[in-house]
This record gives structure tokens, sequence and C-alpha cells, in this order.
């Protein structure tokens, strides 16, 4: 079981920006995406979603062996693919409450819907809420509307406790946290790591895999992946930087 | 080219689909005053209700009024034009229903089923019954209003038994002239409601239309009156977010309200109009001093909508409110609005329209607040948002605003905004669906509003909404 992508070429605004990426994701694993700005990470992320915008020229994306590109974005993530948003988006109006159990029950059949119970979901949601130290009356907010940054990042890994994906691509989710809520956010991820699912983090920074410690970490270069390895290549990076990155693989993109 | 083609250029959108909009019968009415309009239609209809020679002049006058009247171009639309005035039926009245449930189509039936309208409405809905069966519900309701002095009739029954309450102040919250649709309705009403809240009386209960229509009451030219006296308290709901079985395609009511001293009347319409419908209405009310009125409004559909209620603030500390929503879809427009007519000190009024256009569906807000020089310590807040679902939309906010005299305040706000598609996106990424998605998006944009509603409505606004969004999401 693995969320299996291969010779992915995508393209934006007919810039091609993923160049046959291949990348394979077994359940029950954590892997790092690192890379510079602009080198196609948010790309990956949003292309296996299936945002509209983003043009899969080539390449397949499997997911525990079924193809999910040519796929509406609410059947992919129905079939279990999460993704945290780099930027989570404001809807005016809807409350946090609301948006979630339309999601959840956007899962179940009929039976399961007319049998739902607002109280257990409720339940559910307040735990879920008190882990992630989120107080209780951003039920009533509208989705992330006047979110602080970290506020927003907080309630991106809240959705996805409640939904309990197959495989879940966290885009930067650490960026705009304070130290406390990078710890908090990272315990809830830790929380949900386990057999039965299979998550990407994609991160800057090292001080996150302090918390969550990944598999593998990747290095993405030029919309590809250009080395793979243990956590100890997230030391170096950090060390190094980029350069030698650039350097060593600046020929091949 | 001949004046038809033209007509029939500029507007290709009249035979669309009515999916979700009204439907109609083929059926045959014990008392029909015919097609066209004259004042052999006036006299026929006084015939038949009976009614005294007072009101037969007044129709008569109205008729005059509204022959002379030309229709108001320029104002929301050329489209009036192509009402054809000659074709329509002035007064139509049947005795019993002549089809059963059977043949209600089965879109309907299911329209019904997904909006959860209760089960002993959906035969009247459907105008398989002529009277909506309330009793039950009725029944004991009615003996504690009676108990209280309140009166609760159709407008007809209104004039012939109560004319001492009635005739001061009919016609004169809306006069004859006040536009060419009012003198029309003002020429052949038929059906609306009367209602007199004692002096004091605080209904906890709304007023539901439903309570005493039958088949004539939900005519196209209804006429409504009520009254609060002194320091009363009502809600009065109409409508309903079904669709509804349909007589004609042009409907012109004329709501007046009169709020005396110290009295409150809150006036809730939702309508779900048919594409073909022509909806143009005239409502205005009465505060007198430290009296509030407030209307609720919401039009969903019809191909032209024109409506703007209205708050004549005529003594000190009177407070009028406006909140309505707005929808329109592919060949609608919503010209709706609202006036706020200050005439004393201290007056203040607030006025929250939302509007949704949808595919080529237009809706223009017109405002218009006028506050005289000699006016002191005047009030009014005005905010008017609207929602665009694609590019196609248009919207229109047309306020006109007249403040003078030291101490008033006017404070406006408008804003224009879309779904984007990266809202949708990051719904969608949750596993929802697109059409719920725009939906969700819907309904949040009007939720602060929505919330203000009586509770049952709200509920179904909702509905109808979801069902909206459906169909407009490929
Ligand atoms: N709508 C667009 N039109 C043109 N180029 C775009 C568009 N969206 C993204 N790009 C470009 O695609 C490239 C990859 O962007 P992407 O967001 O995937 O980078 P990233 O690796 O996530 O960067 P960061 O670390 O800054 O988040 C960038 O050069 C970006 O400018
Ligand atoms: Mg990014």
């Amino acid at each position: 079981m693995s969320l299996e992508i291969s010779s992915l070429n995508v393209s934006i605004a007919d810039k091609q920006i993923l160049k046959d990426f291949n990348l394979t994701i077994p359940k029950g694993e954590v892997h790092a995406i690192m890379g510079p700005n602009g080198t196609g990470k948010s790309t990956l992320a949003k292309a296996l979603a299936g945002h509209p915008d983003y043009t899969v020229n080539k390449g397949s994306a499997l997911l525990d062996g079924e193809e999910i590109f040519g796929l509406e974005p609410d059947k992919v993530a129905r079939k279990g693919l999460f993704m945290a948003f780099q930027y989570p988006v404001e809807i005016p109006g809807v409350s946090i409450a609301n948006f979630i159990r339309a999601a959840v029950t956007a899962r179940m059949n009929k039976e399961a819907s007319d049998a739902f119970s607002a109280t257990a979901y409720y339940k559910a949601l307040y735990a879920k809420m008190d882990e992630l130290k989120i107080p209780r009356e951003f039920t009533a907010r509208s989705v992330n509307e006047g979110f602080s940054g970290g506020e927003k990042k907080r309630c991106e890994i809240l959705q996805m406790a409640m939904l309990r994906p197959k495989y879940a691509i966290l885009d930067e989710t650490d960026s705009g946290l304070d130290i406390d809520a990078l710890r908090i956010v990272a315990e809830g991820v830790e929380t949900m790591r386990g057999p039965d699912i299979g998550i990407v983090v994609i991160t800057h920074y090292q001080r996150l895999l302090n918390y969550i410690k990944p598999d593998v970490v990747h290095v993405m270069y030029g919309g590809r992946i250009v080395k793979s390895g243990g956590p100890e290549l997230a030391l170096e990076l950090e060390a190094r930087g980029y350069g030698w990155v650039e350097k060593e693989f600046g020929a091949l993109v | 080219m001949s004046q038809n083609e033209t007509q029939e250029e500029k507007v290709p959108n009249i035979d669309v689909e009515r999916d979700v909009g009204n439907f109609s019968y083929q059926t045959t009415y014990d008392y029909d005053a015919g097609k066209g309009l004259t004042e052999a239609t006036i006299d026929y209809i006084c015939d038949v209700k009976g009614e005294p020679d007072w009101m037969r002049e007044f129709r008569k006058k109205a008729l005059k009024v509204f022959n002379d009247k030309p229709i108001p171009l320029g104002w929301a639309s050329e489209d009036l034009k192509t009402i054809d005035l000659d074709r329509i039926s002035y007064y139509m009245a049947k005795g019993r229903p002549t089809r059963s449930w059977d043949e209600v189509p089965e879109e309907i039936k299911q329209t019904f089923e997904r909006l959860g309208v209760p089960e002993k409405e959906r035969a009247f809905l459907a105008g398989v019954e002529a009277q909506f069966d309330s009793e039950s519900s009725y029944s004991s309701m009615k003996e504690e209003l009676f108990k209280q002095g309140v009166i609760f009739v159709s407008s007809s029954e209104g004039l012939m038994k109560y004319p001492e309450i009635f005739r001061p102040w009919f016609g004169k919250v809306i006069p004859i002239g006040d536009n060419k649709y009012s003198a029309l309705n003002s020429a052949v009403f038929s059906g609306g409601s009367f209602i007199y809240i004692p002096k004091g009386v605080k209904l906890k209960q709304p007023l539901q239309a439903y309570f005493r229509i039958n088949a004539e009451e939900m005519g196209q030219f209804e006429r409504t009156l009520i009254i609060a006296d002194e320091g009363s308290e009502m809600m009065y709901m109409e409508g309903c977010t079904a669709p509804q079985y349909e007589t004609s395609s042009l409907h012109s009511a004329v709501v007046e309200l009169v709020a005396l001293k110290g009295a409150k009347i809150q006036y809730v319409t939702v309508q779900n109009w048919s594409s073909n419908v022509f909806n143009l209405v005239t409502k205005r009310g009465l505060a007198l001093e430290d009296a509030e009125i407030r209307w609720i409004d919401c039009n969903i559909g019809s191909r032209l909508t024109m409506k703007y209620p209205a708050v004549v603030l005529r003594g000190e500390r009177a407070r009028g409110e406006v909140l309505s929503i707005a929808l329109a879809h592919d060949g609608q427009h919503q010209d709706t609005g609202s006036k706020m007519i200050h005439a004393a000190d201290h007056t203040s009024s607030n006025i929250i329209s939302k509007s949704i256009s949808i595919g080529k569906g237009r809706a223009s807000y017109r405002g218009m607040v006028q506050m005289p020089r000699h006016l002191k310590h005047c009030k009014n807040n005005t905010e008017c948002d609207a929602l665009l679902i694609n590019t196609n939309s248009r919207t229109d906010t047309y306020p006109a605003i007249t403040v003078r005299g030291e101490g008033n305040s006017v404070q406006h706000e408008a804003s224009v905004s879309k779904v984007s598609e990266e809202q949708i996106f990051y719904m969608q990424q949750r596993g929802i669906p697109e059409a719920e998605a725009m939906s969700l998006a819907v309904n949040g944009f009007v939720n602060d509003l929505v919330r203000e509603f009586p509770m049952e409505y709200s509920v179904e606004l909702r509905r109808l909404i979801d069902l909206e969004m459906e169909g407009s999401v490929g």
C-alpha cells in the first residue's frame, strides 16, 4: 500500500514545473521534502490534489493502486488524500464546525449521514481541538477568516485529525508557528502517525524534523528529487544550504 | 423588423427550463373575468365579490391612473414592455379543485420532498386542494387571537366586515398613484390579508399567510393591510420556498403596514418564482412615534422582480429596517432595494442587502434615504453586498442618499465579491463536492442575515440555496 508517483510532469501557465518526478510513499512512513523556494513543492501537492490550474502532462499517481489523476479534487480527497495548505483559504460566513462537518458527512453514505450524531461529532471535534490547544470558541468562527498564521496551520491539522486520511501532504505546516505551537502541531501529527497513514512533510527547517522524525528525507531541486537519505540529510542541508545542491545537480536541471 | 421580433431578441430566456421553478395546469374556473382590463372587468370583480360602492369607485379611479401612467422604463428594465396586459386574466376564482395528486409532476413532488415541505402543505401548494388544511394547527391559535381582539381575515372580508378600521388606512400608506403597478393592484386586487392588532397586544407567535390562504388568496394581485395599534407587536410571514402553483406570469402585490405609537411590525417574505414571472411589488410601512417596522425579504428567481420595501418614519424615534436577500439565476433580474423616508427627529433606519448573481443572472440594488433639512439627529446605516458566482454575472448599486440637516448621519458600505476558485478548491480538497462547496460559500455569504429569519424559514432557505447551487454547477 503506497502513494506511488511516477514520471510526473506538471506545468502551470505553460511553464513546466515538475519534470519526470518520481516518489513513493509507503503507508506507515513519514517522508520529508526540502528544497529551495520555487522548486515545485507546492506544485506537487496541488497537482496531486487535482487543482484545476495545474496541468498534468504526463505521469501517474496511484493511491493504493488506483489512479488519482483525472479525478475531481473532492473525489481524490475522499479516496484518502489530504493536503494541509501552505496558504489556507478564508471562507467567510462558514463556521469551522459546519465546514468540518460537511467534510465528514461528505464521506458518509446515506444511512450513515442520516444517522449522523451531532453530539458525537462535537465530542470528537472538541477532543481534537483540546489536543491542538485550539480554543473552543473557534468552532463558531469562519474558516480561516481573520486567523493568525499559526492559527490557520493548527486548524489545517485539526481538519486532518477529523478526516483521518490515508495519505497526507503537509505543505509548510511549520511556517508561521511559534515555538510552542510548533511542538503542539508536531505532537498532533505524531499521534496520527501509524501503519495506516503515509505522510509527506514539506518544510524548510530542520527544526520540525526534531519533533516529527522522518523515515526518509528528500531534496527537491528544479522540479525533481535529486537526493534522498535519512534524517541526517536534513541536518546537512541546514548546515550547508542549497549551494552545494546547485553545484552538484545544477547541470541536471 | 416588427415590434414582436425586437422583443423576442431582447428576451431569449423567456422559456427557460423550470426545473426548480413553478409549474401550472390547464384549469377551468367558476369565476373568470376573462382577459384584458376594462371598466367591465372591474364591475365583474365587484359584483362577484359583492363589494360596496366606495370600493368600486376606488378601483375605477385606480384603473384610470393605471392607464394614464406610462410604463416606468429606464427605471429597471425594458423588459417591462414585454408584459402583454391584454392577455392577462385579472380575476379568476374557483370553487373546488379539479385535479388529483397523481397529476402533479414527479419532479415537483421530489422538490417538495427535498425541501422538506410539510405533508399537509404539499397538496395545497400543488394546487390539488383549494383550501390549505390548516384548521388543526390554526384553530387553537384562532381562538386565542379572537380573545385578544385580533382580526386576521382576507382583505376582501376586511373591507366588508370591518370598514371602520379598514377604510381609514386603506390606500393611505401607498396611494393609488404611487406607481403604475400599485395603481394596477388597486384596480383589480383580490386576496391578501387584513390584520388588526389591538392596543398593547403582543403576539408571540407569527401570523402566517398559510393559515387562511386559499386559491383566490394566492392570486397575482394580492393586497395586504396590517394595522398594529399602539404598543402592540406582531410578526407576519408570507410565501414559502417551495415551488408555487402558478396562475399567471404577472404578480403585482401591494402591502401597507401601519405601526401606531410604540408598535412593532416584522414582515417576513420568502419567495421562489420561476423564470417567467414578473414580480412587481409595492411594500411600504408607516411608523409613528417610537414605532418599529422591519421588512425581512428574500427573493429567489423570477424573470424580473422589482421590490423596494420602504418605511416612512413619521413619528419621533421611529425605527425602520430592511434586511433583504436576492438571488438571480440565468435570465433573471432581481431589482431590489429599499427606501427610508425620515420625516421626524431622532428617527433611525438600517438597510442590509445581499444579492447573489449566478451565471447571466443580474442583481441590482436601489436605495433611497431621505433626510430633509429641518430634521435633527437622524441616522441611517446602509450595507449592500453582492456575490458573483461567475464572470458573466452583473450587479449594480444605485444608492440615492439625500441627507440634509445637521446632526444627521448616514453610513454607506458596499462590496462586491466572488466565490473564488481557490475557495472552491479548498473545500473540494476536504472532500466536499463542487456544488455543495458552492452552496456553503453562498450560505456563508448570507449567513448573518439568514440568522435574522424565523427558524423554519432559515432552514428552508438553506435547503433552497443548496438546490439552486446544484443546478448551477456543471
Ligand atoms: N499561476 C502561476 N503562474 C505562473 N507561475 C506559477 C504559478 N503558480 C506557481 N508558479 C511558479 O511555479 C514555480 C513553483 O512554485 P511552487 O509554489 O510549487 O514552489 P515551492 O517549491 O512550493 O516554493 P516555496 O518554498 O516558496 O513554497 C514557481 O516558480 C512559481 O512562481
Ligand atoms: Mg510552496
